[in-house]
């Protein structure tokens, strides 16, 4: 049975996120909590703000060693959105250097393009590889971001769908179980819903 | 590609919608959730909740705040979509407060010039992302001034140099009102938006004197702002959001495709 566990470590889009999944299925809850962390089907880790703030909070309000058995080592579902993408990395330099949970080997770096930040807007994918996040999604729908740090893959094989902003952004990846969108699938309308309703089918 | 964006803005006074003309005039428009409603239904990019109510002539104060954030945190529940939200803005609180209701990004103005380090704190506490520095514009001849207290005060320091301070202290957007054209139907003031732009390097939204939907297309057109916001011309026109979405994309704008996929 479907049971949605959307962690909270004081990120301001939490209610969003929940609101989203919620509209779908309403087994959703926002918790922390070891017991729902594990009767959870999917785990949803939501994301806005900076890197270095979003690792300290996660750190002190999520218990990361149950979070890792269950998504690591069980293998459920998990999506990181937007700064909850970017900390699966193994560093970032925003603000100094911070250490993510080193989940999918990579860093995140500042967007180089010389155009205004955050990069803040509507836009539409480049699609690599076939996903099951991707059912009915094509390169025409847009989504929304508001970022102005991007994912550097070590492994390219993981990119699952671009964005152009100046340059390339990886704007889906995806290791086994793990998926992580640079999107705020919550602010993008249908879109957005489609590829949660996406998310919630694989097993 | 990244998309230009239409944006609806929704000014409430007291509670009720309202439309206003040169930041004076207000029209009762009624009920704000259908309205609501309407405008949310996915062909909008963002939309931009402004309380206008005026905190020295209000009946009841803090009814007029409780039914604001109600109809923020009604709007949020379904949206799924950016919602920015501004008006009687003055602390951290004030900005946690709304978040707390559902607000995405929170647009400030009068604290601006009250509080000199206001933008500083606010974009560190929060994040640039999440705050939109909201500038009210008021020509003189060939002169502009930035006014306060939604039009009421006007701020003698250099508009420039107000624009300047904003994106150094972190605003992540800047929306820009031009009291002049606000409910004149009569298009955007294109040669002010050129002559500010010049000194913005951020994402910046402009909003006064849209009346039809050509004069979004100018928007695009001609200047580099990022964001076309309106009132009035939303409120009239059933499905007036698609209209213009569709009319823009059909004409060749960088938009988003107004209703693309069903679900």
């Amino acid at each position: 049975m479907t049971k949605i566990c959307v962690l909270d470590y004081g990120s301001g889009n939490v209610r969003s996120v929940f609101n989203l999944f919620n509209s779908i299925n309403q087994s959703v809850i926002i918790s922390n909590q070891y017991k729902d962390i594990k009767n959870a089907s999917h785990i949803v880790l939501p994301g806005v703000g900076s890197f270095g703030s979003a690792m300290n909070n996660i750190k002190l309000n999520i218990p990361l060693g149950i979070l890792e058995e269950e998504v690591l080592t069980k293998g459920k579902p998990f999506l990181g959105i937007c700064v909850g993408m970017q900390v699966m990395a193994t560093e970032s330099s925003e603000f100094g250097k911070h250490l993510g949970l080193n989940w999918i080997s990579g860093e995140v770096k500042k967007i180089s393009a010389d155009l205004p930040l955050p990069h803040i807007g509507w836009n539409n994918l480049k699609i690599f590889q076939n996903s099951k996040l991707l059912e009915g999604i094509n390169e025409d729908l847009d989504f929304y971001f508001v970022h102005s740090f991007k994912f550097h893959l070590n492994d390219s094989s993981l990119l699952v769908a671009s964005s152009e902003y100046g340059e390339s952004i990886p704007s889906i990846i995806n290791k086994e179980n793990l998926f992580g969108v640079q999107f705020h699938p919550e602010k993008s309308q249908v879109a957005g819903k489609k590829l949660a309703i996406n998310f919630l089918k694989i097993k | 590609m990244k998309k230009k964006r239409v944006i609806a803005l929704l000014l409430i006074k007291d509670g009720i919608l309202v439309q206003s003309k040169k930041f004076e005039r207000h029209q009762n428009l009624g009920n704000p959730y259908f309205a609501v409603k309407r405008l949310s239904e996915w062909a909008s990019d963002e939309l931009i909740y402004l309380d206008i109510t005026d905190k020295n002539h209000s009946l009841n104060l803090s009814s007029s705040k409780k039914s604001f954030l109600g109809i923020i945190e009604e709007v949020s529940k379904s949206a799924l979509m950016p919602i920015t939200v501004g008006g009687g803005i003055s602390s951290i609180a004030d900005i946690e407060e709304r978040l707390a209701h559902g607000a995405d990004k929170i647009s400030i103005n009068s604290v601006i010039f009250e509080k000199q380090e206001f933008i500083l704190d606010a974009a560190k506490k929060f994040g640039s992302q999440c705050i939109v520095a909201s500038i009210d514009i008021k020509k003189n001849g060939d002169n502009f001034y930035i006014f306060s207290e939604y039009g009421r005060k006007l701020i003698k320091e250099d508009p420039l140099n107000i624009l300047k301070r904003v994106q150094d202290q972190g605003a992540g957007e800047i929306l820009i009102n031009f009291i002049d054209h606000d409910g004149m139907k009569n298009g955007y003031d294109i040669n002010l938006i050129n002559k500010l732009s010049e000194c913005i390097k951020i994402p910046f939204i402009v909003c006064g004197g849209a009346g039809q939907w050509s004069d979004f297309k100018e928007i695009f057109d001609k200047t580099s702002a990022d964001a076309a916001a309106a009132a009035n011309i939303f409120h009239h026109i059933d499905q007036s959001m698609y209209l213009a979405k569709n009319y823009l994309f059909e004409n060749g704008c960088n938009v988003r495709k107004p209703q693309l996929l069903e679900i």
